[in-house]
């Protein structure tokens, strides 16, 4: 009995997502075990694996932890215990999955290596699911993790509940879970009734956090028999990555909105980012109208950012904006309206025409000797 | 190319979002409704591709009688018919709504016109389930792609791209076929003057749908507590600027 994560990972590193997925995925691990299934609990007794996988302390619900101490022989053992499912694994750095909890790693390939093919990602994910007695499936609510466990929910027909902001057992096979609806804007608190939880982490609302008992890993190699129709659909990528700072990652974000007034106002705020050794960041209003393309919107239907410093030029600062930028370290909002929603909610707020400030601004750090 | 779009009646929330005194679902009293944006950008692909390629749009929703709106804006945008799958208004989850959409589509090919294409947002605006195209793409058994930014055909198919991390990828898939789409795979028109005339005047076709009940039921709905206060005002007009430069390098970014 084990709890799955799906991990993705680059050149071997896992990605922040998939950890915060893990570091969510772990509290449903800890127990409390939700089947007494004789089969299944003895699957568990024999892959002692999944007893040292397990967290109790972890579940930062001594209630939960408790629960899981009766909760019969995989509970004694500290619940259905953390494996991780990775593809590609050859160079993968295991140790850092030891240090959030997963006690076994399903290897899958490296031959075949399948790529990324969502729909065979989720054949391997569903015959693991049923050959551990898999008692939940986890993966990072990222663009490939909500399209493998959506094909998954579909081959076994089990509902999926998707972008979690948190999940706990209360109950056999149910599951008391908060996630985000609306882009973040609202939460929801849901039941998850299933032989199965089939749950997506939301990308940015779990902080990754390692276990304070790392345990050791065994790496399991998996040869998936994959028919030809699975690999059907399957990414084709092209070698070369996105030139520049990408808006996701940049450490400095200069936003500009309607306020910017048109595709020529931009070039004082490119100026800045430019200084700052970061990127500009728009609104809808500004893709749009077509005056930036829409690779760099900021918002619930664009980019997401998580940026040092987040320098919101005319921008209003609406709900579907702020989804999109509330995961900035330091808001700073430059608008003609004290009243807008942005200087509320900013850090700090210069009242002002971006016009005047923003050349001001780069004439003084040019001044101080920034190129 | 016969194309599918599938657009969800959600209420239009601006700079606030309200709930109902009983936290179930948003307060919709003094807002409009709308589609969300994935799904403009869906009926707006479709609307090119049948100018390009010949062939008919065709709009489906599942939802209550009003949703009727949703399907007369799409074909004020170039849809040539529209499809309600008529609900009592209650909430319907993933799995019911992608059988109804997908019984819908089998009733078509057996009309002898099925679609070649069926095109969904990646993720509604309202539930955010990421789901319905996949499991719409599995019940009729067809190839499925999401959160796709660009689409092209090529001999017997076509090719979707999007970016994932930094890396652009690509997808073959042979027709019929089911793609989600995002914002930003292109810039939807704004509906015309004749469009929208033909829209009042064009017959939408009902089709009555029952629920069945899911394994994911919502207890209810809150907004999450702000993070932020209000912000401290460093200054008016330019002579903020040197305030503004300490700050910046207070918090470490002129280095
Ligand atoms: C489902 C959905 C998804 C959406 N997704 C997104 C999204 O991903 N990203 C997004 O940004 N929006 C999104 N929106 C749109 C959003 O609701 C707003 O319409 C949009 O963010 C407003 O852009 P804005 O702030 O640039 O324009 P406005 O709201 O018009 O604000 C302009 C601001 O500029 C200020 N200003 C004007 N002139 C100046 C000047 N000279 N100097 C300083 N300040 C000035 C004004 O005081 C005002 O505050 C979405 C909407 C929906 C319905
Ligand atoms: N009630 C509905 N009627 C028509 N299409 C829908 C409905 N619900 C969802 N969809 C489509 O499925 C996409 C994904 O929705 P979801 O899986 O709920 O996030 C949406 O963008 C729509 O294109």
């Amino acid at each position: 009995m084990t709890v799955l994560c799906l991990v993705e990972h680059e050149s071997g590193v896992p990605i922040e997502a998939s950890l915060r997925a893990l570091t969510a995925a772990r509290v449903l691990a800890a127990g409390p075990a939700p089947a007494a299934d004789p089969a299944l609990a003895g699957d568990a007794a024999q892959g002692g694996d999944a007893a040292q996988g397990g967290d109790a302390a972890l579940a930062g619900d001594a209630a939960l932890a408790g629960d899981a101490a009766q909760g019969g022989d995989a509970g004694l053992a500290g619940g259905p215990g953390l494996a991780a499912v990775v593809f590609g694994a050859g160079s993968l750095d295991a140790e850092v999955l030891g240090s959030y909890g997963v006690g076994v790693v399903h290897a899958v390939g490296p031959d075949p290596d399948p790529g990324y093919a969502p729909l065979a990602w989720a054949r391997c994910l569903h015959s693991l699911m049923e050959s551990v007695g898999a008692v939940a499936v986890v993966a990072a609510g990222t663009g490939r993790g909500a399209e493998v466990m959506a094909h998954l929910g579909a081959i076994t027909g089990l509902p999926v509940a998707a972008n979690c902001v948190s999940a706990e057992w209360d109950g056999i096979g149910v599951c008391r879970l908060v996630r985000q609806r609306w882009g973040g804007l609202l939460l929801e608190d849901a039941i998850l009734e299933a032989p199965v939880a089939l749950l997506t982490v939301a990308a940015e609302a779990v902080p990754p956090a390692p276990t304070p008992e790392p345990v050791p890993v065994e790496v399991r190699v998996v040869r998936p028999e994959l028919d030809e129709a699975d690999l059907a659909v399957m990414a084709a990528e092209s070698a070369e990555r996105a030139s520049g700072a990408s808006l996701a990652t940049a450490r400095v974000v200069v936003g500009g909105g309607r306020g910017v007034g048109g595709p020529e106002g931009f070039a004082p705020l490119e100026e800045l980012a430019g200084l700052l050794g970061g990127v500009v960041g728009v609104s809808r209003v500004v893709t749009s109208e077509g005056w930036r393309p829409h690779t760099m919107q900021v918002g619930q239907t664009g980019t997401r950012i998580t940026p040092e410093v987040y320098l919101a030029c005319g921008i209003s600062g609406a709900i579907q904006h702020m989804a999109g930028c509330s995961g900035a370290k330091h808001i700073i909002a430059v608008n003609k309206d004290p009243g807008a929603p942005m200087v509320s909610a900013a850090d700090y707020a210069v009242i002002g025409d971006l016009h005047e400030v923003i050349p001001a601004l780069v004439a003084a750090l040019r001044e101080r000797g920034l190129t | 190319m016969e194309i599918g779009v599938c657009v969800k009646r959600v209420p239009m929330v601006g700079g606030t979002i309200v709930l109902t005194p009983d936290g179930q679902e948003v307060d919709t009293r003094m807002s409009g409704f709308t589609i969300s944006p994935h799904e403009e950008c869906a009926v707006e692909e479709a609307v090119r591709i049948t100018e390009r390629l010949g062939g008919t749009v065709s709009v489906l929703t599942l939802g209550p009688a009003v949703a009727a709106e949703q399907l007369r804006d799409a074909l004020a945008l170039g849809a040539g018919r529209a499809v309600l799958l008529e609900t009592d208004g209650a909430g319907w989850g993933p799995i019911a709504t992608a059988a109804a959409i997908a019984d819908e589509v089998r009733r078509r090919a057996e009309a002898g016109s099925g679609y070649d294409l069926l095109l969904l947002g990646n993720e509604a605006a309202d539930t955010g389930d990421y789901q319905v195209g996949v499991r719409v793409a599995h019940l009729l058994g067809w190839p499925c792609v999401t959160g796709i930014k660009h689409i092209e055909f090529t001999e017997g198919g076509l090719r979707a791209g999007r970016e994932y991390r930094g890396v652009s990828e690509t997808f073959d898939l042979s027709l019929p076929a089911v793609v989600t789409v995002k914002e930003g795979i292109n810039l939807p028109r704004y509906p015309s003057l004749p469009g929208r005339l033909r829209a009042k005047r064009a017959q939408i076709e009902v089709y009555p749908v029952s629920p069945a009940p899911e394994g994911l039921r919502t207890q209810g709905l809150r907004v999450p507590a702000a993070t932020r206060q209000q912000a401290r005002i460093i200054g008016t007009g330019v002579e903020a600027v040197p305030a503004l430069v300490g700050l910046l390098d207070e918090l470490g970014v002129l280095s």
